[in-house]
């Protein structure tokens, strides 16, 4: 420990403020890019386990139900559709591994990396989202939407299991979309040179955001799109 | 108290800079603290009056003040209100805001400008919550069971469920902003034993926030999906189980009570070791029982549920691990009793508001250890036992404290002493008003008086009436404590930075009230907390 | 306003007892404590007063011993109060084999019960003294909870659902019934008497009551209109299997999964066909939901819970 003054007040030793030149992008209440770094980091995993314990209630009420009612949980399965689901998933890791290439871009300082890859990020993100809506708009014509068209010659807890694929699905497509609106405030910014080996922060927190979207969704596709094939059965 | 001359401080952070907008776009954690105890205190009074509302109409055995619906809805709006918008706030938005970053000898916390989002969401909430109130109000109880919330209240409950859905958010970002600040903004030499235990309590506090509010979320979407959107998750009908939706309710709600008391516990421990002038009696116990009490939390939802229809064998395991929850709260309380032999007591204001909160809290604590026994709770659940109970915690424990806090740190917070006999006597005016309110319900309960009713039977008016004469007693210590707060802020003493001599950095290390910034020089902390053994003690 | 008032709850059932004994000694225990610590408090503030401005306390940190202590006897004392609560509990959970059966049905805002014989009430429960009663429970719309003080019981009325409680009432008189779970703007309203009375005022009163059928000749007659008998032959002939004996037996579904019958599944086979198909059999059943009420369907139940299977050797149901 520094040497410290004894002072009025025994016990809290004091050093002159220090004088140092802090970077432009550090904030005043931090007292290193390192601190502020590891504060946003450590800030941003912390909201991703509040976004886990999140998702984490559907997940329970799709649990508790596919256990009671694994027929009509199966039979909502095969309603769905596995080619639109597999190809979205197919884009969500591609563009899991664009944003990868952009925070990489953005710690050793190539902008043309960054901007190209946030531009794929962000393009892939509005494919799955189209993609999405053609799903949805192909549910509405097949009458799987509850309180809404929901047949009723299906069995009636095949409408939970609608339920919770809109719900679920609906809730994960909202967080694509806040994704991609942070992706075009972070486009902005490295276009403008903001970001470089001393000063990644925002991109990594980025990333690490739009990584946990894509992960939530590697765990919707197989309960709600492959479950079907998985317990065996075709529909009621 | 006091021995120099004592002048108005230069530059607190109350006085630069001017002007509304530089309130209500600030950054400093401080002024974020005061917004939300001026937004607090507007949502307690307004649940305060529902209260009242209550208690009138229950002062005769028939329902001849307001109609039943209208009852229905006081009794909801007060739980949503006083919960959602007070008590989850309460000690972690203001003292917790206010103080966090001083006791970790930081400039601001992690994030400051989420602070300010936190409040802004607070407020947003709040307004939907009004809106609410004036378009149909809210019947279905704070719990918001199902099927009455989806599909028999006409009320407005989707713009109810957003509103304490939006709150929850707010909340969520503060425990956030703790949790980073804490682990990241200590100053050098503070390590994790050397924190003030309001630090610990804070911190455990802030887990249960962030694990436990994104599900009420969701359960409160899944609410809102079903009654707005007609999606069916917990209709009987369609194969979905009402008591679905009370396990994802009382997963969070439950440990919401430990988010409720833990801060609460910590300003304890501060005003104990400052009141008594000596270390905390088994410091790191007391440290660990906060953090037990967080994790225990999570596991003994069930305990509301015990005649809904739930498995005996959960029940079993439910009530266990509830009696063991019990075991933390014990050892904090035999603690601080233990801090004060042979210490060096004062009866100033702040004590009188500890040793109330030991009491209230003592009641409120045992109690509940009659609602986790199995079998007696076939008997007492779903009545004003259940009430009486929560409300001594809720009430005598956390709110005691809440105003301990208040007082001991309000010259430190404003810059002003505030009279003294007027806060004994406030206290003492709680204290009796709040016994008298609620011990009546205890016995109301056992004879059978359910919850939630606005007309009973002729042989339980007369404890109805005693609790009625209490909570008027009750509303006018509140009311005093509100009159004389206001008025120190003008005409209060000036007050020194240290005046009840207390260590700790906000007291040794700042002024009252603090700069901007808080520390005129950065901090180094070579001592551990409360080591009043150790040094002099010195006022001012 | 009355000028004097209980304390306690009439003491009119078996458990009763034992439950006011279990409260008090958790009172006597909580009071003691609370006693103590106060008074040790008390005690400190006014012994260790500060007597100059300036002093402090002692250097005292702590004691591991102490601490240990009293973690320990309100662990050890939490535990007794678990183990004579969880013994109650489960006392109050098994209803003895003889029990009389009474039907409830919780509305808003109303207790609809129905007696075995027939005899139905409306917001009146008459019982006799001394035999164990096993009530049934169901609701019609929201959650309700059928709550009788005297008793010392209480049960959750849950749509979709069907739940029981169960007591053996000790002294005659009048007593409350509350529901105990909100249910919306009668709730307080909804709320009735038991009468208890001697064995032989219960058969008078029973004889003299109009009787609608019993429950178990309600249920066979909707058997019967509702086509149940076309599928559930009494031999393996129908498309639906047979339902003699199967009350209290093991079932193996499609899936493989083996559930016991008891009242719920009964319950849901009406309501939810699809969920449970039983194994060799298709999923043809259709659903009564919006056919049967509450009551309909406990009729049913207690008929379906009369069929025996023919050989004696078949040794499946009661």
């Amino acid at each position: 420990m520094a040497d410290v003054h004894a002072s009025t007040a025994a016990g809290t030793g004091v050093v002159a403020h220090d004088v140092h030149a802090h970077h432009p992008r550090q904030q005043h209440h931090f007292y290193s890019m390192d601190q502020q770094l590891e504060a946003s980091t450590l800030g941003m995993w912390v909201f991703l386990v509040t976004e886990i314990m999140f998702f984490g209630g559907l997940f329970m009420a799709y649990l508790l139900y596919r256990y009671w009612y694994p027929e009509a949980w199966a039979a909502g399965s095969n309603h769905l559709n596995v080619l639109m689901g597999g190809l979205n998933t197919a884009v969500l890791i591609c563009s899991s591994l664009t944003m990868a290439l952009a925070v990489r871009s953005a710690q050793v300082g190539s902008r043309m990396g960054q901007v190209v890859n946030l531009i794929l990020t962000i393009l892939l993100g509005a494919t799955f989202l189209v993609v999405k809506y053609f799903e949805y708009a192909e549910k509405f014509k097949h009458h799987l939407v509850p309180g809404v068209n929901f047949d009723p010659a299906l069995p009636r807890p095949e409408q939970l299991f609608f339920s919770l694929y809109f719900i679920m699905t609906g809730i994960h497509a909202l967080h694509m979309v806040i994704g991609i609106g942070i992706m075009l405030v972070m486009l902005v910014w490295a276009a403008r040179g903001r970001f470089g080996p001393s000063y990644y922060g925002p991109v990594e927190v980025s990333g690490l955001y739009w990584h946990f979207v894509d992960i939530v969704w590697i765990f919707l596709f197989p309960l709600l799109y492959l479950l079907g094939a998985h317990l065996g059965h075709g529909g009621a | 108290m006091t021995t120099a001359p004592v002048q108005e401080p230069r530059n607190s952070y109350l006085d630069a800079p001017h002007g509304i907008a530089s309130w209500l776009l600030t950054k400093d954690h401080k002024r974020i603290a005061m917004l939300y105890l001026i937004s607090i205190t507007i949502f307690f009074a307004i649940g305060g009056l529902f209260a009242l509302g209550i208690r009138l109409e229950l002062l005769t055995p028939k329902g001849d003040l307001v109609p039943g619906d209208t009852y229905n809805k006081l009794f909801t709006l007060h739980g949503v209100i006083m919960i959602f918008f007070f008590l989850i706030p309460s000690i972690p938005a203001t003292l917790g805001n206010f103080f966090v970053p001083i006791m970790v000898g930081a400039k601001d916390l992690a994030f400051p400008r989420i602070n300010l989002l936190s409040w802004y969401l607070y407020v947003i909430g709040g307004i939907i919550a009004l809106a609410a109130v004036a378009g149909g109000g809210l019947d279905t109880g704070w719990t918001f069971y199902t099927p009455y919330s989806t599909q028999a209240s006409q009320t407005s409950v989707t713009l109810a469920a957003m509103a304490a859905f939006t709150a929850g958010f707010s909340s969520i970002l503060t425990g956030f902003n703790f949790i980073v600040t804490i682990h990241r903004m200590r100053a050098p030499g503070l390590t994790w034993f050397r924190l003030p235990l309001f630090i610990w309590a804070q911190y455990a506090t802030s887990l249960v926030m962030i694990l436990g509010t994104p599900v009420i979320a969701i359960t409160l979407t899944l609410l809102m999906a079903e009654r707005s959107l007609g999606f069916p998750i917990f209709d009987p009908k369609i194969g979905g189980d009402p008591v679905l939706f009370q396990h994802l309710f009382w997963f969070y709600s439950h440990p919401a009570v430990y988010i409720m008391i833990l801060p609460g516990m910590g300003v304890v421990s501060e005003l104990v070791a400052s009141i008594s002038r000596k270390q905390i009696f088994g410091y790191a116990f007391v440290a660990f029982s906060s953090l037990a009490i967080a994790i225990l939390g999570f596991l003994v939802w069930g305990h509301h549920l015990f005649v809904s229809s739930q498995s005996i064998y959960a029940g079993l395991v439910f009530s266990i691990i509830t009696m063991l929850v019990a075991v933390p709260s014990a050892v904090k309380t035999f603690n601080w009793a233990a801090t004060m032999y042979k210490g060096a007591i004062t009866w100033e204001s702040p004590t009188y508001w500890v040793i109330g909160f030991m009491g209230l809290f003592l009641i409120g604590g045992l109690t509940g250890l009659f609602l986790a026994t199995l079998g007696l709770d076939i008997h007492l659940t779903d009545t004003y036992f259940v009430v009486a109970h929560f409300h001594y915690i809720m009430v005598g424990g956390a709110i005691m404290a809440f105003l301990g806090g208040l007082h001991f740190w309000w010259p430190k917070m404003t810059g002003r002493m505030y009279p003294e006999p007027l806060a004994k006597a406030s206290a003492i005016l709680v204290f009796v008003g709040f016994n008298l309110t609620f011990f009546p319900q205890f016995l109301l309960g056992y004879l059978g008086m359910p919850r939630r009713y606005h007309e009973y039977p002729p042989e339980f008016q007369v404890l109805n009436v005693a609790s009625t004469g209490g909570a008027t007693i009750l509303g006018l210590g509140y009311g005093l404590c509100l009159v004389y707060l206001l008025w120190s802020l003008k005409k209060g003493q000036i007050a020194p930075a240290n005046p009840w001599g207390a260590k700790g950095l906000e007291w040794e290390k700042t002024q009252s009230p603090p700069t901007t910034f808080n520390f005129d020089e950065d901090v180094i902390v070579t001592e551990p907390a409360y080591n009043y053994a150790g040094t002099k003690v010195h006022h001012g | 306003m009355p000028t004097h008032f209980p304390l306690f709850p009439p003491t009119a059932s078996t458990v009763a007892v034992e439950m006011d004994l279990l409260y008090l000694f958790i009172t006597a225990v909580c009071a003691f404590f609370a006693i103590l610590v106060v008074a040790v408090i008390a005690f400190f503030t006014i012994k260790y007063r500060r007597r100059t401005p300036d002093a402090v306390g002692a250097d005292i940190h702590g004691s591991l011993m102490l601490e240990l202590t009293w973690t320990f006897i309100p662990f050890v004392l939490s535990m007794v109060m678990f183990g004579w609560g969880a013994s109650l509990f489960f006392r109050l959970a098994s209803p003895p084999a003889n029990a009389m059966e009474l039907f409830v049905v919780g509305k808003q805002w109303m207790w609809k019960v129905q007696h075995p014989e027939g005899v139905r009430e409306i917001n009146e429960m008459h019982v006799p003294i001394g035999r164990p009663v096993r009530v049934t429970l169901g609701s019609e719309d929201v959650l309700h909870d059928y709550f009788i003080p005297a008793f010392r019981v209480k049960m959750d009325a849950v749509p979709g659902k069907v739940t029981t409680l169960w007591f053996e009432a000790t002294e005659v008189g009048t007593y409350h019934i509350f529901c105990a779970e909100y249910c919306g703007t009668k709730h307080s309203g909804m709320i009735g008497q038991v009468i208890v009375m001697t064995p032989q005022d219960y058969e008078a009163w029973l004889a003299g009551g109009k009787s609608t059928g019993t429950a178990v000749q309600n249920g066979e007659r909707l058997f019967t209109d509702l086509a149940c008998v076309t599928c559930h032959k009494p031999d393996s002939t129908g498309r639906g299997p047979s339902l003699l004996g199967v009350f209290g037996s093991t079932v193996t579904l499609t899936d493989g999964r083996k559930v016991v019958a008891d009242e719920n599944y009964l319950r849901e086979s009406i309501m939810n066909s699809q969920a449970k198909i039983v194994a060799g059999y298709q999923g043809i059943m259709p659903t009564f939901q919006g056919m049967v009420t509450e009551e309909n369907l406990l009729q049913l139940i207690a008929y379906i819970k009369t069929l025996k299977p023919a050989a004696p050797a078949g040794g499946q149901g009661k």
